[in-house]
């Protein structure tokens, strides 16, 4: 008898026998993603990033337990002959060689990497953000006078319209009750057949409402020299969620910097998170060049304005009055006005907040959020977003509705 | 370059001839030629094409395929099934020397597996592929069924996957029968024959407890899950022995990786010097055994450690330094002019090959010279690092080797048996890891356990010892504690 040999198939004829079990795997994965979406945003590689732009994120692959051995067993290796006692071999485990195969002997791949665009993150994570509900709070409805519909159609109208299909139709159907009444056949008396007044249907056109989207972001930052490296790095991650937010809803997004001590100016990206300043903080310069600018540029009934503050809340004392001032004027104009105090863990209690004097602001669109530690970004900017502002008349006074519990205001 | 079929079962023709002139005993042979993504396929189905659906065979396919695609690792030129007929692949795109060394390898495993007694014992090769292709397709119906569903199959076959590997490692032992573990049991409590009763004091009559559950320590958790929770429904019950039936198929591949790769490997060198190959082919040849069979500083390789020691078994038995083991007093060493089959090295090799496992095979001929060629050394971590402690040098070897033993095979998983199923008269099951100096890793021993209690349904704890200390592991709540015994 001899060896039976089975020639090659062509992969596309069989059946696909690992794709069921990939996709289940992926979904795994994706729900690990999904899980940890708050600490994978706040990724020094992620935040800044070009939405396209395809990122490794390293997520702990899904581990399969078993009793396996910890630490103190000790393995056999081979080595090359130069080996003597007091070696280091190697900061992992060689221990785990090639034998026992298939035994459950491998804890030592702990992270594997996934592709995924920023553009999938951030559907991810407006997933996690339960959104539809909140689409149309955070929304400002502008209705805009030159928007039209059709809706319907009218025996009477304009010439330009005229819906010439529905006409056609009508012209038919009249042809065609004419012929069985009347027993003519049009195509061989080559008889004419026009139109008649009662064809013609026209479009009927209502005025609507519709979204403005145009969006414009006011990014304003205490540069002043308590700012270090650290709490710009939040705050610019505060920025970037916000940006991506606000990118995800409307076509047309501007974002404006402005840097302030005791006074305020408008700056660019590059300046805006690298440059220290020294000096004292006027927190209601800041504040002032926005309603400038606003006015200057981004009338409120065009455009949906995002505004936001990073400041660790070390204010002049005599500024705090005009501060509230400020930013009650800003909350008339915006969309929904935030003020992120950043007080990384160490600093918190020292120095001054500005919590306290905020409060006082009534605006169902102003929001306050402290963030401490990278982990903070996420649940902040969450709550930041996801207060019900239609049942929380005085947001300012409440607590944190959502998770985000270091959100909470005093 | 790749060869012709009827190129290939010209070549396998004359090495078909070699392997019944060796005296090689082999299941027939199949093969099957496929093309690389298959072979990462089969490599994460354990060469089953039908093997049952779970995700994890998908993570191991997708790092299989990132590890092949960036070149971090190759892929096997062969995979062979322990079935009867023997199944083997052959990759497409290899070159016909490799296609040649390749079947001549297989050749050396289908013997293997016909012969090996962990083969013969515990899997039955003319089932494998039948038995593969029912349970996944007994898996599929409790996938497909309405009332189940994908997410229930999928959890159950996590958990117990999570304690497949805590079962019997040596199929050859057969278990008794619930009867005879009660009659050993009660003869052992009954007073010994001894001859002086008369002027020794009356030894106390202790009643054996035979109503125990399990009588003795059992360790067989899934099975006996599967057995002894009421409330598991049928299908999970079903899903469980199907994970352990399976396990049970690679557990002698696991107990024999270094002889199976090395009596190939002793093979596919024999046959393939024999066939007397042109210079090129030849050149070739070379280059490829000595990619398979290098050794690999820093772990060991398996194809490189049973290939030296099979040579030296034969060559030792056919020179008469047999040492210890040297029990048959006929004929010292091989005189010249014998045939190459009845050498009693040739003779030896196939004894060997048929009555061991890698423990078995190592300790008995893992030589100290053969330790101190491979420069074994042994490690351990301390502090940060792991640290060479022991080389294979005259004071140390012995223990080097004692140790490369613990950890061949199924050694490197922990001993776990149920001690008691009704622990506290509370339905906890009591587990006991019969400790031999390696301590569990915890943060794994914590989510095994929450698996294991989510198959028993009842609280399931774990008696070891961690840091020289008696230690009962126990879930609360989310947690794991550990109480000092």
């Amino acid at each position: 008898m001899s060896t039976i040999f089975r020639p090659y198939t062509p992969t596309s004829q069989r059946s696909d026998r690992s794709a069921r079990d990939r996709l289940r795997h992926r979904q795994k994965i994706k729900e690990t993603i999904r899980n940890n979406i708050g600490d994978i945003l706040a990724e020094e590689s992620i935040i800044g990033r070009d939405k396209d732009k395809i990122i490794k994120i390293p997520i702990r692959s899904i581990k399969e337990y078993r009793f396996i051995y910890g630490e103190n067993s000790p393995g056999v290796a081979q080595g090359d002959g130069k080996q003597k006692p007091g070696d280091v071999v190697q900061k992992g485990s060689p221990g785990e060689q090639g034998v026992g195969q298939g035994g459950g002997d491998q804890p030592g791949v702990d992270a594997i990497e996934t592709d995924v665009t920023l553009e999938e993150l951030i559907a991810i994570m407006f997933d996690d953000l339960e959104l539809p509900e909140l689409e149309k709070k955070a929304l400002r409805q502008v209705v805009s006078d030159d928007a039209r519909k059709r809706k319907g159609l009218r025996h009477a109208g304009i010439r330009p319209r005229l819906d010439k299909k529905a006409t056609a139709k009508n012209r038919i159907r009249r042809k065609l009750a004419v012929t069985g009444a009347r027993g003519i056949n049009f195509e061989e008396d080559e008889q004419r057949f026009p139109f008649h007044k009662d064809d013609m249907r026209y479009h009927h056109v209502v005025p609507t409402t519709r979204e403005v989207s145009n969006a414009v972001i006011f990014c304003i930052m205490d540069t002043s020299g308590s700012m270090g490296t650290t709490k710009k790095y939040l705050a610019r991650s505060f920025y970037f969620l916000l940006y991506q937010f606000v990118r995800q809803k409307y076509q047309n997004v501007e974002v404006v910097f402005i840097a302030h001590h005791t006074e305020a100016k408008e700056v660019t990206e590059e300046e805006f998170f690298h440059k220290v300043e020294s000096g004292g903080t006027y927190i209601s310069s800041g504040y002032r060049r926005a309603l400038e600018i606003i006015e200057a540029r981004y009338h409120p009934s065009l455009w949906n304005i995002y505004a936001f503050h990073c400041s660790d809340g070390d204010n002049f004392y005599s500024d705090n009055e005009k501060a509230v001032q400020a930013a009650d004027e800003l909350c008339k104009v915006c969309n929904l006005f935030g003020y992120g105090e950043i007080k990384p863990s160490g600093s918190a209690y020292y120095s001054g907040s500005m919590l306290e004097v905020f409060g006082q602001i009534k605006h169902e669109n102003f929001q306050m959020v402290v963030i401490e530690r990278k982990e903070d970004l996420w649940p902040s900017f969450k709550s930041f977003l996801t207060r019900d502002r239609s049942n929380s008349p005085v947001t300012g006074k409440e607590g944190a509705t959502s998770e985000g519990a270091t959100s909470a205001t005093p | 370059m790749t060869a012709s079929i009827s190129e290939l079962q010209k070549w396998e023709e004359r090495i078909r001839e070699l392997v019944h002139k060796f005296g090689l005993k082999c299941y027939p042979q199949e093969f099957e030629i496929c093309d690389h993504n298959e072979m990462i396929g089969y490599m994460a189905y354990s060469g089953m094409p039908s093997h049952y659906a779970h995700w994890s065979y998908g993570k191991s396919y997708e790092r299989q395929k990132t590890m092949y695609d960036y070149g971090v690792s190759g892929l096997p030129y062969e995979m062979v099934i322990n079935s009867d007929p023997c199944v083997a692949y052959l990759m497409r795109d290899n070159t016909l020397l490799l296609q040649i060394l390749t079947i001549a390898h297989v050749y050396g495993h289908n013997d293997f597996f016909a012969n090996n007694f962990t083969f013969t014992s515990g899997t039955d090769a003319r089932y494998t592929l039948e038995m593969f292709k029912n349970h996944g397709a007994r898996i599929d119906s409790y996938i497909e069924d309405p009332s189940i569903g994908i997410e229930l199959v999928e959890e159950a076959i996590d958990h117990a996957h999570a304690i497949q590997f805590q079962q019997s490692r040596n199929l050859a032992i057969k278990r008794l029968d619930i009867d005879s573990q009660r009659m050993r049991k009660w003869e052992k409590a009954q007073a010994p024959d001894d001859p002086y009763w008369e002027i020794h004091p009356k030894r106390e009559y202790v009643a054996p407890e035979l109503n125990k559950l399990p009588l003795e320590p059992e360790d067989n958790i899934l099975s006996f899950i599967a057995e002894h929770n009421p409330y598991l429904p049928a299908w999970k019950r079903d899903v469980l022995r199907i994970v352990e039936a399976q396990t049970k198929y690679f557990i002698p591949q696991m107990e024999t990786k270094i002889m199976n790769e090395g009596w190939a490997s002793f093979w596919h060198y024999r046959i393939m010097n024999e066939l007397a190959l042109d210079q090129g082919l030849h050149l070739e040849f070379i280059v490829r055994h000595n990619q398979v069979l290098r050794p690999h500083p820093g772990s060991i390789n398996p194809y490189h450690l049973g290939f030296v020691m099979w040579q030296d078994i034969e060559r030792r038995w056919n020179e008469g330094r047999t040492g210890r083991e040297y029990t048959d007093d006929s004929k010292s060493g091989a005189t010249p002019g014998m045939e190459e089959n009845d050498t009693p090295g040739r003779k030896k090799i196939f004894e060997v090959r048929e009555s061991d496992r890698d423990t078995s095979f190592l300790r008995r001929f893992l030589t100290v010279d053969i330790m101190r060629e491979l420069e074994l050394f042994q490690h351990e971590k301390r502090g940060q690092d792991r640290v060479i402690t022991k080389v294979s040098d005259e004071e140390n070897w012995a223990e080097v080797k004692e140790t490369l033993i613990k950890n061949v095979g199924t050694g490197s998983i922990p001993v776990i048996k149920i001690e008691d199923a009704d622990f506290g008269s509370q339905r906890t099951l009591y587990l006991r890891h019969y400790h031999d100096g390696r301590d569990l890793l915890l943060e794994y021993a914590e989510h095994t356990l929450k698996h294991a209690k989510a198959l028993w349904e009842r609280e399931v704890v774990l008696e070891t010892v961690l840091n020289s200390k008696r230690s009962l592991l126990k879930l609360a709540g989310d947690s794991l504690k550990v109480e000092r015994l």
